[in-house]
């Protein structure tokens, strides 16, 4: 079972979430804590991981023969990224631009277009105390996290875990690439009019991929109540309410997980995980019809 | 002219909150909101829309199944997973044309994709050019790009001589992208081990594509050792603190009542921020007179 956890809205506490999550899994279940949010990886500050492993992330970029160049520019024509051009005798390639997708290898019809290795960032993996660890780390500099958080996501162990990925902010590229394949997205937001926008968003963006999400209200307590009004129009049901405390705060800040700091709350955190996977079971009933 | 973002690399620090600020306390500017994925800049704002424009990039294959012949050498050749069964899935699809360009009996073809909108509006406080990616859309650099254009071109024609920008959170294309050939960057950060490690991923962006950057931490009461602990990690690496906001819940409640704190309290949060908009208008003018 994969479960997500994402949120439109950076810095509403989906580390806070997953850490927490993973750490209340570990007395009853096998579970994998996988932080897809590859520009910003933050979940070893909580869990401590003692890393075991890493594998490099590369993408494949054009690297051409000049010797046997005809200079046609076929490579330039067929590429949507304009990554590579032809200027009169010389072959320009842009690596930073190149996604990587082959056409201009194969295309070549004088075969003088091999593809090499450019590293964009790192994957690592290990365990922190009955947590299967991986994480993954774009290069500062670069611009392309999909790939990182592929790589991240092909280390996923989907038999007999359960794994929960932390996805970066946002709806667009790197957020689907996280989420795609989960079989449930919980969202965290804050109960402020930015928490309620950035919410919407996401909601769309989980709906659009068919992926079925829940809400964690975080500090709550504080704004105002329109999130609960628009979970409750949009049938999204809110299985977590974390109330704003500064005491949370101040663990939060010091890299302490929620349920090690008040371990009160890892009931919670369990239920939380009873009522996702009475959800997901409830949707399979209903696929099956 | 003269560009400023406001970047954080973690999310939820404080972005938006300051930018809605510097917003009603700068002078001739204009207004840019670059965190199209998830834009908040408008709900402090309020802004009357003047102009919107369709955000038309990157291209989707499409498959006639009438001249498909279920040979299969576009799965085969996909790098991204994105044709199944004969079927191209839009959002896997990453827009390289590879397959239309090796279909054998030319069944595919790749067609412009609509992404989102820009929008320019005014608001009391300025113009202001903010956007919609569309759901679950690429590009989002791209249109980052298309509002800072934007930007330049309202600045130009109303002689403005700022452009403030709320920028995106992470370090990735979008950040990139709002980052590229600006003035000056605000990192604004918070006193916590997660704020403290984005930071330094960030400080490094800037450095990568020498950007000048400055500091400020919000809410530095949170964690005060951990505030100590950025104040010197931004000595050792020469970048300046701008301002250090404490924690106060008037934040929370002018994002509720829809309006720059600055203009809802005259407390220790307005008047910290205030300090840090002279200090940054201070540093601009100079660099434009240097």
């Amino acid at each position: 079972m994969i479960i997500s956890v994402a949120s439109g809205k950076g810095g509403t506490g989906k580390t806070l979430v997953a850490t927490s999550l993973a750490i209340s899994l570990r007395d009853i279940d096998r579970v994998q804590l996988l932080d897809c949010d590859v520009e910003e990886p933050n979940d070893h500050v909580f869990l401590k991981p003692e890393i075991t492993g890493s594998e490099a992330v590369s993408m494949v970029v054009p690297s051409v023969d000049e010797s046997n160049c005809t200079y046609c520019g076929k490579c330039a024509q067929v590429c949507a990224f304009n990554a590579i051009a032809v200027l009169g005798n010389h072959v320009l390639t842009f690596p930073q631009l190149c996604h990587g997708c082959g056409a201009c290898s194969y295309l070549c019809p004088e075969e003088v277009i091999s593809e090499e290795n450019r590293e964009t960032g790192v994957v690592e993996w290990g365990h922190s105390d009955g947590v299967d660890f991986v994480q993954g780390k774009l290069t500062v500099g670069e611009a392309m996290s999909p790939p990182v958080i592929r790589k991240v996501k092909e280390y996923a162990n989907n038999d007999d875990t359960t794994v929960i990925i932390d996805v970066p902010p946002g709806t667009s590229c790197p957020v689907v690439e996280a989420v795609k394949g989960s079989d449930f997205c919980l969202l965290v937001t804050e109960p402020t009019p930015f928490g309620l926008n950035d919410l919407t968003l996401a909601v769309d963006t989980m709906r659009e991929l068919g992926i079925p999400c829940g809400v964690v209200l975080n500090r709550a307590g504080v704004g105002d109540s329109q999130v609960e009004e628009y979970c409750e129009k949009e049938n999204i049901p809110i299985l977590l309410t974390i109330p704003l405390d500064t005491e949370i705060a101040r663990l939060y800040s010091r890299g302490i997980p929620l349920v090690e700091g008040f371990p009160q709350w890892k009931e919670s955190f369990l239920e939380l995980f009873d009522k996702v996977k009475a959800l997901i079971d409830e949707r399979n009933r209903n696929t099956e019809r | 002219m003269k560009e400023i973002v406001i970047l954080s690399g973690k999310g939820g620090t404080g972005k938006t909150t300051i930018v809605g600020s510097f917003a009603a306390l700068a002078k001739e500017k204009v207004l840019a909101d670059c965190d199209v994925d998830a834009a908040d800049l408008h709900l402090l704002l309020s802004p009357s829309e003047i102009q919107k424009s369709e955000f038309w990039s990157g291209q989707v294959a499409h498959i006639d199944e009438d001249r498909c012949t279920e040979c299969g050498l576009c799965q085969e050749i996909c790098r991204f997973d994105a044709i199944k069964d004969f079927q191209v899935d839009p959002v896997s699809c990453e827009g390289c044309g590879f397959c239309s360009h090796i279909c054998p009996v030319e069944a595919i073809t790749m067609k412009e994709n609509m992404s989102g909108y820009w929008f320019i509006s005014d608001t009391e406080y300025g113009p202001l050019v903010h956007a919609r990616l569309g759901i679950a859309q690429e590009n989002s650099g791209k249109l980052v790009a298309a509002v800072r254009q934007q930007a330049r071109e309202v600045a130009n024609e109303r002689n403005l001589d700022y452009i403030i920008s709320d920028g995106p959170p992470g370090i990735g294309c979008p950040v990139i992208s709002s980052l590229s050939g600006v003035s000056l960057a605000l990192l604004v950060t918070e006193p916590t081990l997660s704020g403290i490690h984005d930071l330094e991923r960030v400080l490094g962006v800037c450095r990568h594509f020498g950007v000048p950057a400055l500091v400020c931490i919000n809410k530095y009461d949170l964690n005060e050792e951990n505030t100590r602990q950025i104040e010197i990690n931004c000595l050792s690496q020469g970048v300046e603190i701008a301002g250090k906001i404490p924690f106060d819940n008037v934040v929370t409640q002018s994002i509720v009542k829809g309006i720059p704190v600055v203009e809802y309290s005259d407390g220790g949060v307005t008047q910290e921020i205030e300090k840090m908009w002279c200090t940054l208008s201070v540093m601009l003018e100079d660099d434009s007179k240097g």
